[in-house]
């Protein structure tokens, strides 16, 4: 079941995701994989960025994420 | 034996706890050279053997792209701790071992805390911590921080690893074919000219250059600007073959492995995990409702208040008996130091001036309690997470609310840590702005100026105009960013990431370190800094002192009422004990000798150096209802905002008629023609927009880069107050409100 890839931006709340790609600068893409945003890993949309920030569950962590950021980060449902 | 070691651990994984747990009260905050990242040291003694402990900065990586991250990393290189305590958050183990692994590659002795046990066992997560133990070759100990539960065998393991001598060797990862290959060679390199291999190992430094590490680079290219040319190229030849063959770069390459290695360890039978557990926890269901976007201003609102109706209302009685207090000393003091400058000083520097900051401290405390509170439970962090939105509004960024909140966004923090604070923000448009409107926040050296207003303008609701004063400092910092950011300082806003750590029941001993910290900062500052300024304003306030001439004439005007009230009422008077009572004659003799000090102490007071600026000021300050007094206040508030008390506290004091009547300065100010609540208002508001304090400028000038932002500050500021002190005044005075 390959669908393409979306940016997170586009996911509803209470979706589980794979993230496929990073697409920022080398500087937030070490960011986001050394708190634990690998491609490859699950998360978890708590809430869609509509007011604020998009909050998500990455292993057993929540994150806030901004709607900027959200963008670049490229994901596949499962 | 002493140990030197380090507590290290990614952000929310219980690291201040455990450090407090450890060490108790023998804390002692402070920074590391050169750089502004706080760091707290303390001691702890097992066994008879004394360990000093430094807890690091918080961090998920070591790279050089933070500075914590890059603080914590020099500090093992340079002073290189016996042993290192990694804190892991065993509820979420493979991103908190991205962190260890980075630890055993620098070859660094180490030994992990497997943290909050308890909360990863709620989950259903279970951890076989001897397996994680040979598996990563390195001590693994079962802790529950928060309890102090695990912390003697963690202890007694780490004496173990300090007896035991350094560990040899480093954890070497296997980063896939190319970039193996391309270490080997680099390797080589390093090792044949003694390339910065007095510090760091020939592997590490590869690596390093492969993860195009500024500055390790940066010392390269000083110490051997050639091989460091060289090194590049060869980084450069194998990203070009990463990036056509596999579409990555190097540094995502590396990444990628150490998640392939700790995940290899961890299959190997290290979790238990029970599945089909309810994903729901605790934290997500408190966030649903307090994040919500109705409930969620209203929550943070009905917060802040509560916070504030706690402090003014319980700590009314404490600062009362700390006003009590003072004006006891003054009266002693005045009572038996000879007359004279030495007794002028004492009461009305010292003790007028700096007892008016210290008769806060019950205040500060309670302030500081209540916002620990809010750290420690996590609510802190939905703040800015809620605030992100509105903060984009006005083209700042959701870093920039910890910015504002460490400056006393919530009242009583500072400036200074608040303009550092910014340096979390990658764009230099939006950490300016931020670091621009950080000082319109109530710090806690603003925090009793406001308070001593209140209390002697608006007794009746202490806590509404509290939060009035906080919405109102938002409201125009917000707006003062958007102008910067529509006028001199435009530009794109840049991503903002952040985690939110799980909601948690403070513990009691947190609570108390913490409030603890900084209310003696406060305490400190009152008695150095603040201390000196004082005296040097009493000095200002006192010298040059009438003219001769002018003094005898006020000498003659005293002799001419005391023989106009004949030998017998003097005899009287100056025979009197405490509670003679006077006859009429005497009473009159008394009041009228009074009057005559009164005019003396008041002119002595104008004729001084601070009484000539404050009344040159006057034709400004007039505007906004300011007299020659408060101007003297105000501008010693530059120097540090508590000041402003201690000098109105100095002013009043000099021109006092008895010393021996003394009251409290809320009251003086409450009973003063010229004070109204509308004067108040105004000098809240002025208080709250004039030129950040002399360190807060010239952090900003540091940060900036540049005097031309500090200069901006200082004058754009106080145009700024002034202008809207004046408007509330003007406004107030015309439509004849707040006794105006």
């Amino acid at each position: 079941m390959k669908t393409h890839s979306t940016p997170l931006t586009a996911v509803p709340a209470g979706k589980k995701v794979r993230i496929v790609s990073l697409a920022g600068g080398r500087g937030m893409c070490a960011r986001l994989t050394s708190m634990g945003l690998v491609p490859g890993s699950e998360i978890e949309i708590v809430k869609s960025g509509d007011p604020g920030p998009f909050i998500v569950t990455a292993g057993n962590c929540r994150l806030a994420i901004g709607t900027g950021m959200a963008a670049k980060i490229m994901v596949r449902s499962r | 034996m002493e140990a030197k070691i380090a507590l290290a651990g990614n952000p929310n994984s219980g690291k201040t706890s455990l450090f407090n747990e450890l060490t108790g009260a023998r804390q002692h905050v402070g920074n590391y050279p050169g750089v502004t990242v706080e760091k707290k040291e303390g001691t702890c003694v097992y066994n008879g053997h004394k360990m000093h402990i430094v807890d690091l900065p918080g961090t998920y990586s070591l790279t050089a792209y933070s500075e914590e991250e890059v603080v914590a990393r020099d500090f093992l290189v340079n002073e290189k701790p016996d042993v290192v305590i990694d804190i892991v958050d065993a509820s979420n183990l493979e991103r908190n071992l991205y962190l260890a692994v980075q630890f055993l590659e620098m070859g660094v002795s180490m030994c992990i805390a497997l943290n909050m046990i308890d909360v990863a066992k709620n989950r259903g997560i279970e951890i076989d911590a001897e397996k994680l133990s040979i598996l990563l070759g390195v001590p693994v100990v079962p802790t529950i921080a928060r309890t102090g539960e695990g912390k003697k065998d963690l202890i007694s393991a780490a004496a173990k690893m300090v007896q035991g001598g350094k560990r040899k060797g480093f954890l070497e990862i296997s980063y896939g074919d190319d970039l193996d290959k391309a270490i080997l060679e680099m390797e080589k390199e390093i090792r044949a000219n003694d390339f910065l291999t007095d510090t760091y190992h020939a592997r590490w430094i590869a690596l390093k250059y492969l993860e195009n590490d500024k500055q390790i680079l940066l010392k390269g290219q000083e110490s051997n600007p050639s091989l460091s040319a060289r090194l590049e190229k060869m980084v450069e030849k194998v990203s070009l073959h990463l990036e056509k063959t596999l579409n990555t770069y190097p540094e995502a390459m590396i990444a990628d492995q150490r998640y392939g290695y700790i995940n290899s360890i961890i299959k190997q039978g290290v979790i238990q995990q029970e599945h089909g557990q309810s994903r729901l926890y605790m934290s997500d269901k408190i966030d649903k409702v307090v994040t919500n976007r109705f409930l969620g201003p209203i929550i943070m609102i009905a917060i802040l208040m509560a916070l504030y109706q706690f402090t003014f209302t319980y700590s009314e009685a404490p600062v009362g008996w700390f006003e009590s207090f003072f004006g006891w000393l003054g009266d002693a003091a005045s009572t038996h130091l000879p007359d004279g400058l030495l007794k002028s000083l004492v009461v009305s520097g010292v003790i007028d001036g700096v007892g008016g900051v210290l008769g806060f401290v019950p205040l500060i405390m309670f302030m500081f309690f209540g916002i620990a509170l809010l750290e420690d439970s996590g609510y802190l962090a939905r703040v800015a997470f809620m605030l992100d939105r509105v903060f984009r509004i006005f083209g700042l960024h959701g870093s920039s609310v910890m910015a504002y909140i460490v400056s006393g966004g919530i009242a009583g923090g500072c400036a200074v840590p608040g303009v550092m604070a910014t340096r979390t923000l990658k764009s230099p448009r939006e950490r300016l702005a931020t670091l621009l409107t950080v000082p319109f926040m109530n710090c806690g050296a603003k925090l009793p100026v406001f308070a001593l207003l209140i209390a002697a303008f608006f007794a009746e609701n202490e806590a509404e105009i509290m939060l009035i004063i906080t919405l109102i400092a938002w409201l125009g910092a917000l707006f003062v960013a958007k102008f910067l950011r529509l006028t001199i300082i435009k530009g794109e806003s840049s991503p903002f990431v952040m985690e939110l750590p799980p909601y948690r029941l403070p513990t009691f001993k947190g609570l108390a370190i913490h409030t603890w910290e900084r209310t003696w900062q406060y305490i400190k500052k009152a008695g150095t800094v603040i201390l000196g300024i004082s005296i040097i304003l009493w000095a200002m306030m006192t010298f040059p002192g009438l003219p001769d001439s002018r003094f005898q004439e006020f000498e003659n005007m005293r002799e001419t009422v005391k023989v106009a009230a004949g030998t017998a009422v003097i005899q009287e008077l100056e025979a009197s004990g405490e509670d003679t009572e006077f006859s009429q004659e005497a009473q009159d003799l008394k009041s009228r000798l009074a009057d005559i000090n009164s005019v003396e102490a008041e002119e002595g007071l104008r004729n001084s150096v601070a009484g000539r600026m404050g009344i040159a000021l006057e034709s400004v300050s007039k505007w906004a209802g300011f007299d020659w007094r408060t101007n003297i206040a105000l501008v010693g508030g530059f120097a540090a905002k508590e000041v402003v008390i201690s000098a109105l506290g100095t002013a009043y004091s000099l021109g006092e008629v008895d010393p021996e009547e003394s009251e409290s300065l809320s009251e003086t100010l409450a009973q003063t023609p010229g004070w109204s609540p509308l004067v108040a208002l105004s000098l809240i508001i002025f208080t709250i927009f004039y030129a950040p304090c002399f360190v807060t400028v010239v952090m900003i000038v540091k940060e900036s880069g540049s005097w031309k932002w500090g200069i901006f500050s200082m004058v754009f500021n106080t145009a700024l107050a002034l202008v809207l002190a004046a408007l509330v005044f003007q406004v107030g005075s015309a439509m004849g409100i707040l006794g105006g």
